[in-house]
């Protein structure tokens, strides 16, 4: 499904707290913005790995949440209506005759955009995979059957052999979810304790006791089946017994990791996985596409917040350049300028 | 102090650690291969390692964060999983043997 292409200023690719403060310079420079993200909301590693915990360097603000941080930079751009595409992930970036360039993601999004901005952190969030040999040949293998990171249709799994691994709140969700509608449920963990939610452990017990679920502490070692179609497991317990368990579908929820992804395969210069880019402008080797935040790379760099903001405001000003050639870039501070005090809406 | 890890080619590595400094930062720095993508703060389960040895033992007990966010670590094994993030460099650990799990 391919929607209408969408024309815009400047395209983002992560909307992590530098891709979001970066719709804030931009916006002061009246360039619109659309932004890219795999994750469903707002934040990147902010939200997804440390919502709860206190960051202590951003300037003027002594101890900020991650979440908080992001909800503040969400309220800080809002005047500037950004467009968010998010749980998709950009998968190729093409130069158009006009200079522009096509940014397209994996739900056929296409943005054409004067200037990419590449705010990606160190990659994109993608789901743990358990290291046992040959768990790949069984990913993508059809509806209910072989290996899965994420349930789409629970229906889908109806009259399954289901084996989960994992236990965090993805992995007792799904237990308790899936339960009613499998063949056979199974649940292993390498301990019996859960980081899970409470309610939903006490829940999974009282499934375990109706002999609904199946509990083991265990670990799964091997995959087996012909390649697409799983037939079963060999799981090892704390006592290193090993045991083959039958299954039509794994489940394994160990969370998110980070992996560079499609951009490696933009054509983009890459040193160890970073972008290099120099230092007035923070633009990669090819016009028109910046980075800005981790993912960037320059002599003196620091992985820190602060720096990213600051890579955001000088960034902004090249790319004003790129995408209003015949016009005058008139720098103004917030405090004094009614213009720039009217795009924010305060005056 | 020493710290002597195993990366996941199977190379020994004998490493010098620094006191008070975390095991993830030496392994780190050293180029081991250690995502430690939240960069220390118990919140990924990208910096576990196996301590191996008898030394898991001799270590302080994880904490109630760590063995929490041990859930979210692939290939545990229990009694000698640990986050590196979360072992601080001693005259204590001097000699410690470590793994870095697979990923």
């Amino acid at each position: 499904m391919t929607a209408a292409p969408i024309e815009t200023d400047v395209a983002i690719i992560g909307a992590g707290p530098i891709g979001l403060f970066a719709v804030f310079e931009l916006g002061l420079l009246d360039l619109k913005c659309h932004l890219v993200d795999i994750l469903d909301r707002p934040g990147g590693q902010c939200t997804e790995l440390y919502p709860e915990k206190p960051i202590y360097d951003i300037p003027a603000l002594p101890i900020v949440t991650g979440q908080q941080l992001v909800n503040q930079l969400m309220e800080q751009i809002k005047p500037f209506n950004p467009q968010f595409h998010f749980s998709e992930m950009a998968t190729s970036l093409e130069k158009l005759a006009d200079g522009r360039w096509k940014l397209k993601t994996d739900a056929g999004t296409e943005i054409t955009a004067h200037v990419v901005v590449i705010a990606a952190g160190a990659g994109s969030f993608q789901p743990k995979r358990p290291p046992v040999p040959g768990i790949e040949h069984f990913e993508n293998a059809g509806d209910g059957i072989g290996v899965h990171y994420a349930v789409r249709k629970m229906e889908t799994f109806r009259g399954k052999d289901i084996l989960i691994a994992g236990g965090g709140d993805s992995a007792l969700d799904w237990v308790i979810n899936l339960a009613p509608l499998a063949k056979s449920l199974t649940l292993v963990h390498h301990r019996d304790g859960f980081r899970a939610a409470q309610h939903s452990v006490n829940q999974m017990r009282e499934l375990e006791k109706e002999g609904k679920v199946k509990f083991h502490v265990a670990s799964v070692k091997a995959v087996h089946g012909e390649p697409g179609k799983l037939s079963g497991v060999t799981l090892t317990g704390a006592d290193k017994s090993e045991w083959r368990h039958e299954a039509d579908a794994f489940l394994p929820f160990f969370g998110l990791t980070i992996k560079l992804g499609p951009i490696a395969e933009f054509g983009i210069n890459l040193h160890e996985n970073l972008i290099p880019v120099d230092t007035a402008r923070f633009e990669s080797q090819a016009p028109g596409i910046f980075a800005i935040g981790d993912i960037n790379t320059y002599t003196g760099k620091l992985k820190l917040i602060l720096s990213g903001f600051h890579e955001a405001a000088l960034m902004s000003q090249a790319a004003f350049h790129i995408a209003r050639p015949n016009e005058k870039l008139r720098f103004q501070y917030t405090t004094s300028s009614s213009n720039l005090q009217k795009k924010l809406g305060v005056s | 102090m020493k710290i002597i890890a195993t990366d996941r080619q199977g190379k020994v590595h004998q490493l010098e650690g620094r006191e008070h400094w975390s095991v993830m930062e030496i392994l780190r720095d050293a180029g081991l291969d250690v995502a430690a993508e939240c960069g220390g703060a118990c919140a990924c389960g990208t910096c576990h390692v196996y301590v191996t040895d008898g030394w898991y033992d001799k270590l302080p007990e994880p904490s109630e964060s760590e063995i929490d966010m041990l859930d979210m670590a692939l290939a545990v094994q229990p009694g000698t999983s640990r986050l590196s993030c979360q072992i601080t460099c001693s005259t204590e650990t001097d000699g410690i043997k470590v793994t870095v799990a697979p990923e």
